[in-house]
């Protein structure tokens, strides 16, 4: 290896001096028990000392000769000069951070438009997801809207539910009074694969149809005033979109009244992104994300709910007696560990800052405790602030790992005082196949090698 | 000449002009009431009340006609298909139709749940084919057709006779025959308000216990090593510093295997291909092939394999997407093909020089 490749920071020894003796002799003793019994048996092995410390405790920051390569040669771009302004006119991010990507799951959907592609929560810091990783979720492809020639039109189910049904250019949208805020969006089947059994390795695929952005908009109730609802008779609304599936939802009278939905133009300080449903879409704080209709074209008051497919057919929850909960949209509260997480390697024994991600769709997160032992012990984590109604909210707490097999959990209670359940929990009641609604407590096994990986306690 | 008394007095009255205008409301000028015609053009949602439903009827037969050239092709000739979507037809028995609740629903060993085992509302149907199907085509079929279809869906569950006509005079009676009609509850705290009844609280809470808590952790569910690169290689999923790495999960999965990498960046896509694989989302080719997959018909780099070495390849591929065809590849049929020319050459070209991405 030449100085020059040489990696920053630590040195991996080369595999044949990876292991200890010790190490050797636990990988013979789980080739003949299998591997199925080897992680089976991981975490109790280790508490009664069995298996020794293996592997990647070896990895020390490496000093040769006179020292750092990296500090004693100067780099490039210590003795050249860099580039110019405005090139490109808009940012991207390094070159070195390629590997962030958002990805659909394999095997997940037979077709790229109809299809999700999850954010990469593992490699997110704080609560904002960046706009390029926002996660994904289109029913029939995603377009580019000309915004000059997108329209809003609000209706009545009969011709007495408002005065005047409108229709509203983006210009005007844009003068009216306008809110921003924070919350996070959830797909209902986000964890979905998940209920029966383990299905997928790291936390973007288990939790990354998950994204936080501020979002800056109209209330709808504004909307409705101006078109003259009448409040009484009009307890549901439609919204439905201007792309070739032309979404639809029933969105829920209380979060209108509330003020709290917003017809929203803007998204982390720009406007929305094409796939995000540039340049119009419903934001729906604490509901599940197919509610947030996007290319919003339409809303229409009404004195039923609507049925729609994605309410009728898909997005039921379905219970072991046979019956599908039907217009099930809160998300409820819930919790991930992003670091460490599932598909990951410790580099080394010693301090780790465990962080992660809390959120509810009823409120406020009010704290998170965080297990290293399975769920037997908590601890309580610190809340980042500012901490904001059915807006993520980041979490982080000390950890010294010891090099022995943990699990590693999150809890989350919010401030109506539900607290998440696990996985065993959520069976007792809801059964393994309703797909949506997903809030269990996920658990990673951090093994003596220090990979980390995705798995169900009983 | 000026005045400041005249000036004053006209903006009062522009000032009241434009409120008449506005109706009173607070932001004057902003929204323009919406034309009957645009009205008509927009308002197509059906409520389960059928409150939208326009008039008209469709057959069965002509349903089947309207099925087997535009439907089929996803969803299977009898709607059983679940190559590109989730089947629409099957699960549900004679039995059903008489309780409204689709008996294998209780049954967790029965795969998978097809559209008629769910939908609770006919209007749901005729909603959804009206507004957004066919799925490249959305929004194309005549009002009859689309009761024609819903006729012939439902004809294909065994809900419809043969020779039924399902029109908006009878389509409540259609109602009632739906086999999961009564399958759906609304008693759950999911919903905020109060409209559909719910619940007064969540159905599931979780522990608060904080040390010695009655557990016993015991793995029971993890990926087994065969899935371990199910996703790709983990490694090249995770940033090249912080606390962790990600696992290289390209290799065995041996402990002495987990070595994180250094670099580990996918080698980016050339120009040429992005091109081409553009073009080909953009005339929705990809609707229907994957680049390395099956969906309807063959994927990209099938194709390159078996036609790329033809000396004529360039020709052969270039008049197979304008005209279409079947037989080559199954017997489902792939539609002749409008795309500028330039466009079909790009394609023709990449698929004939191997379709790497």
């Amino acid at each position: 290896m030449d100085r020059d490749t040489l990696p920053p920071g630590r040195l991996i020894k080369a595999p044949e001096n990876f292991l200890t003796p010790e190490g050797v002799s636990a990988v013979r003793t789980e080739a003949r028990q299998g591997r199925r019994n080897f992680i089976r048996s991981a975490f109790a092995a280790a508490a009664t000392g069995v298996v020794a410390p293996a592997a990647l405790a070896q990895t020390k920051p490496a000093v040769a000769g006179d020292g750092d390569p990296h500090i004693l040669q100067l780099p490039e771009h210590s003795r050249g000069l860099g580039q110019s302004v405005a090139s490109p006119g808009y940012g991207a991010p390094s070159k070195h951070e390629a590997n962030v990507q958002r990805r659909p799951s394999p095997g997940l959907t037979q077709t790229t438009q109809a299809s999700v592609s999850f954010a990469p929560l593992q490699s997110l810091f704080g609560i904002v997801t960046p706009s390029g990783l926002h996660f994904e979720r289109h029913h029939q492809g995603w377009w580019d809207i000309d915004p000059t020639q997108h329209r809003l039109m609000v209706n009545g189910s009969d011709d007495k539910m408002l005065k005047t049904p409108k229709v509203f250019t983006m210009d005007e949208l844009m003068r009216l009074p306008s809110v921003s805020r924070f919350h996070f969006i959830e797909c209902g089947a986000n964890t979905g694969m998940e209920w029966g059994n383990v299905a997928v390795p790291t936390c973007q695929y288990t939790h990354g149809m998950l994204s936080c952005s501020e979002f800056t908009g109209v209330p709808l109730r504004t909307l409705l005033e101006l078109c003259g609802a009448d409040w009484k008779r009009g307890r549901f609304v439609l919204a439905e979109g201007a792309d070739g599936s032309s979404m639809t939802r029933t969105i829920p009278m209380a979060l209108i009244e509330s003020g709290e939905v917003i017809v929203a133009y803007g998204q982390n300080g720009e406007m929305l992104r094409p796939e995000q449903g540039y340049p119009l879409r419903l934001v729906v704080p604490g509901v599940q994300g197919v509610s947030w209709v996007k290319y919003l074209r339409r809303l229409e008051l009404g004195d039923k709910p609507y049925g729609t497919k994605d309410e009728s057919i898909h997005y039921i929850d379905l219970l072991p007696d046979g019956q599908h909960r039907q217009y099930s949209s809160i998300q409820e509260v819930k919790s991930v560990v992003t670091t460490p997480s599932g598909g990951q390697t410790l580099l080394d024994k010693g301090y780790y800052n465990v962080s992660g991600l809390a959120w509810s769709g009823r409120g406020k997160v009010k704290r998170v405790d965080v297990s290293v032992d399975g769920g037997r012990n908590w601890r309580q984590a610190r809340l980042e602030g500012p901490v904001m109604a059915k807006c993520l909210t980041r979490f982080n707490i000390d950890w010294v790992w010891d090099g022995k097999p943990a699990l590693v959990q999150s809890r989350a209670t919010d401030d109506t005082g539900h607290v998440q359940a696990t996985s065993t929990q959520l069976r007792a009641v809801r059964g393994t196949r309703s797909i949506y609604h997903n809030n269990a407590i996920q658990t990673w096994l951090v093994e003596e090698s220090g990979e980390v990986k995705n798995v169900q306690l009983a | 000449m000026f005045s400041w008394r005249d000036l004053v007095t006209s903006a009062a009255l522009l000032l009241a002009t434009s409120a008449t205008l506005a109706q009173g409301t607070a932001y004057p000028g902003l929204g323009r009431p919406a034309t009957p015609k645009e009205l008509a053009a927009w308002d197509i949602d059906v409520r389960p009340d059928f409150k939208g439903l326009p008039k008209g009827s469709g057959s069965v037969a002509r349903g089947q006609q309207v099925w087997e050239s535009q439907c089929a092709s996803c969803h299977g000739i009898f709607g059983e298909s679940g190559e590109v979507f989730n089947p629409i037809v099957g699960g549900t028995t004679a039995a059903d139709l008489q309780t409204g609740h689709v008996a294998r629903l209780k049954d967790s060993a029965y795969p998978g749940r097809t559209t008629l085992m769910k939908a609770s509302t006919v209007s749901t149907l005729w909603d959804y084919i009206n507004r957004a199907m066919p799925w490249t085509a959305p929004k194309s079929l005549s009002t009859d057709d689309v009761y024609a279809v819903t006729a012939y869906v439902l004809n294909l569950g065994g809900v419809l006779p043969d020779d039924f006509v399902m029109s908006d005079k009878n389509i409540g009676d259609v109602q009632k025959r739906l086999p999961n009609r009564n399958g759906m509850s609304t008693r759950h705290a999911l919903w905020p308000g109060k409209e559909l009844g719910g619940a007064p609280k969540p159905d599931v809470q979780g522990s608060s216990c904080m040390s010695n808590c009655p557990v016993e952790p015991k793995v029971v569910s993890f990926l087994p090593d065969f899935a371990r690169n199910a996703h790709g290689n983990l490694a090249e999923q995770n940033r090249k510093v912080g606390a962790q790495r990600g696992v290289n999960t390209a290799t065995a999965g041996a402990p002495g295997k987990t070595t994180p990498e250094t670099n580990p960046t996918k080698a980016e896509p050339s120009p040429a291909s992005q091109a081409a694989l553009a073009l080909a989302q953009k005339h929705t080719c990809t609707a229907c092939h994957g680049v390395s997959n099956r969906i309807v018909g063959p994927g990209f780099q099938e194709i390159a394999r078996k036609h790329a070495s033809r000396p004529d390849a360039l020709a052969y591929l270039s008049a197979k997407i304008r005209a279409g065809g079947s037989g080559v590849w199954g017997a489902i049929p792939m539609p002749e093909q409008t795309l500028p020319e330039e466009d079909l050459k790009a394609i023709a070209q990449w698929l004939a020089t191997g379709a790497n991405p």
